[in-house]
């Protein structure tokens, strides 16, 4: 059995990733992919530690479940926010969608 | 090594490679592809790690609809038949990413990650063992103690639902 | 010999067994598909290779093997050839929690005849997965991928919008046919599937009675998501030539049409197993005979989906998608609901009333159906909402 650390050190690695493609991505989809990225790294963290400690009551898995939901939302609203933008704009690099209104 | 470390070692590495891929790779759709891995991987480490509802949920919502949405939102904002759909990075922004994506994960390693690895009286060694009823037990915990989450959650999904349709709805001129 | 070893035998037998099963099944499939059509077209169907054309399924795909497999130059190469695998994969993996019978007792060892099924002998006891079919929803979710992928990767503009096409529809119809099942797991109370089928034959009676709505909207969703006629869109032969497999040739073309079938096998197993009683009979049977009355019950389903086909013209887009997210999903939704309630207030027989409710629910919503397809979807499309498409230039071929 690996113990809990493994999966904390993956858990670190796949954030910094994520926040990796944030700081160098320009397109506003892959900025989306990337903060999926970070999402699922905090959600092996909290099952990590929910199947680790030794009062084991799952508290960890229903919140990853709450993550996942939240998730599902954002990927939603996001991409209609990025069709709209790029219907309006024609493109959709997050650095030069910088007027406040059109 | 056991089997378990071997098979954590795998899932780990199959992971992390395909998550570099999606941040670096310029055809955006090929990101998305391995995007798919990296939310495979991730449900193969919950497996290990004894939760197969979670892992089952991960392929159900992360992978069949979440990336099918982002596949859906790439073809849709780019040329369509641009087989080679390219997006910038930006080169300067990774010479100041690169070290502080490091100094973040070795920061995260000191203060968060140490500590684990001493403290013995809140962490056991391996994960508990599955017990046929952890689905009940799930089910028992969303609906008792976290019953109020739960219903708000719904909320949300209710409100991204009329939200993403009345954002993305085409304006009639 | 150590019981692990003991263990992965049996598991490597039940799954040649019944991998072969749905192997033998596919090429049955497809000549049963060609002969039925035939018939229902008053036409003779195969009958030039093998007794009654028995071979042509055969034939064919020797003919498709043998032939070139060619690669477009502009597709993106890599993506192309991911795109087959990534629709077989799933839909071959899903065959692995369908229980074909109950559990065998052979000496000191019993198991369920079921790929990841209940293993119990001496000194090793392995239990069913919990989560059945979630894994079958999680893997028919993955299948939109080969759609998508190879659509958008050949680099052609009908492949692309079959690909689109049918990742929408496949989307759309998952939700109502996940929760179109829900009812019948309610009423079983567990997410194993060999759990769903004794819960029928404890009740006495096929969920088909009491969930009968649930029944029609799964067989009609399931129908969609695995691209049947009348939901054929993607490949729409007079809109879109093949639809995403327009450009594949050779073995990938035979994946993608092998893939089919497959899935159109486990559509109808799931559906056997939760509407019909799965493996078991009504009296306490022979449980080696209980694959026999699993593929009956299969082919049963295979024949209803293929006399479709025969009988119904295709649906218009904007038809699919409304009866998809207006009328399955509400009704699903809706019936879900019933469920709940009758299961909370008549805990003592609940599979009495939920009978009867089902029953008159199912006529109910038959009529609801009929009428809301009759009159709702078959109005034209208001003015506002119609499109004239100009001819372009790159329609014509130069």
């Amino acid at each position: 059995m690996p113990p809990v650390t493994w999966y904390l050190y993956v858990s670190a690695a796949l954030f910094c990733i994520g926040l990796f493609g944030m700081m160098t991505r320009r397109n506003a989809i892959a900025l989306l992919m990337s903060i999926e990225l970070m999402l699922n790294a905090a959600n092996i963290n909290l099952v990590a530690f929910s199947g680790y400690l030794t009062e084991h009551t799952l508290v960890g898995q229903v919140f990853a479940l709450f993550v996942i939901t939240i998730a599902a939302a954002e990927a939603a609203v996001g991409l209609a926010i990025v069709i709209n933008v790029y219907r309006t704009v024609q493109h959709i690099n997050a650095d030069e969608i910088n007027i406040m209104k059109w | 090594m056991t089997l378990h470390q071997i098979a954590f070692a795998a899932v780990a590495a199959v992971t992390l490679i395909s998550a570099v891929f999606v941040v670096i790779l310029p055809n955006i759709l090929r990101a998305a592809l391995f995007l798919v891995f990296t939310f495979l991987g991730v449900a193969g480490l919950y497996v290990l790690l004894n939760a197969e509802f979670l892992a089952a949920m991960q392929v159900l919502i992360y992978i069949g609809a979440i990336t099918v949405l982002i596949m859906f939102g790439i073809v849709l904002t780019q040329q369509l038949m641009g087989a080679r759909i390219r997006q910038a990075t930006q080169v300067r922004m990774v010479v100041i990413a690169l070290p502080v994506v490091l100094i973040a994960f070795a920061g995260l390693a000191k203060t968060f990650i140490r500590p684990f690895a001493s403290a013995g009286e809140h962490v056991a060694a391996a994960p508990a063992p599955v017990d046929a009823g952890t689905l009940h037990q799930l089910a028992r915990m969303l609906l008792q103690p976290y019953v109020l989450p739960f219903e708000l959650a719904s909320l949300i999904l209710l409100a991204a639902l009329v939200g993403a349709i009345v954002i993305a709805k085409e304006e009639k001129d | 010999m150590p019981e692990i070893l003991v263990f992965l035998l049996i598991k490597l037998i039940l799954v040649i067994v019944i991998f072969a099963l749905w192997m033998t099944m596919v090429p049955l499939l497809i000549w049963l598909e060609r002969k039925v059509i035939a018939d229902i077209q008053v036409r003779l169907g195969p009958n030039r290779v093998g007794p009654f054309g028995l071979l042509q399924p055969i034939a064919d795909a020797i003919k498709l093997i043998m032939k070139e497999d060619i690669t477009p130059a502009l597709v993106d190469k890599w993506v192309y050839g991911l795109a087959p695998a990534m629709l077989m994969v799933p839909a071959f993996l899903a065959i692995a929690v369908i229980p074909i019978g109950g559990v065998v007792t052979i000496g000191e060892r019993s198991f369920a005849l079921q790929i990841m099924g209940l293993y119990r002998g001496p000194g090793l006891f392995v239990p069913e997965l919990d989560a059945g079919i979630l894994l079958v929803l999680a893997l028919s979710s993955l299948g939109v991928y080969g759609v998508v992928l190879s659509g958008w990767s050949s680099a052609n503009k009908y492949s692309l919008l079959g690909g689109m096409r049918s990742s929408a529809q496949m989307l759309s119809y998952e939700l109502p046919l996940g929760v179109a099942l829900v009812g019948p797991l309610l009423l079983a109370g567990t997410l194993r599937l060999n759990g769903v089928v004794e819960a029928q034959a404890d009740y006495g009676i096929w969920f088909i009675v009491p969930q009968l709505v649930a029944f029609a909207i799964f067989l009609m969703s399931g129908t969609a998501e695995i691209n049947r006629s009348p939901f054929d869109l993607p490949e729409a032969e007079q809109e879109l030539i093949g639809g995403y497999h327009t450009e594949y040739s050779s073995f990938r073309f035979a994946m993608f049409f092998m893939a089919e079938y497959v899935n159109m096998v486990t559509i109808s197993a799931v559906a056997a197993t939760f509407f019909l009683g799965g493996y078991r009979l009504f009296f306490n049977d022979i449980v080696w005979l209980q694959p026999v009355w699993f593929v009956l019950k299969l082919m049963a389903f295979l024949y209803l989906f293929i006399w479709v086909r025969g009988t119904l013209p295709r649906v218009r887009y904007d038809q699919l998608m409304k009866l998809g997210w207006k009328v399955f999903l509400p009704v699903a939704l809706g019936n879900l609901l019933v469920t709940g309630l009758v299961i909370a207030f008549s805990p003592a027989n609940t599979i009495l009333v939920m009978s009867i409710v089902g029953a008159l629910l199912g006529i109910a919503t038959f009529f609801g159906l009929s009428y809301a397809i009759v009159y709702g979807l078959r109005r034209r499309r208001p003015e506002s909402e119609r499109r004239v498409v100009e001819p372009t230039r790159a329609g014509v071929s130069e």
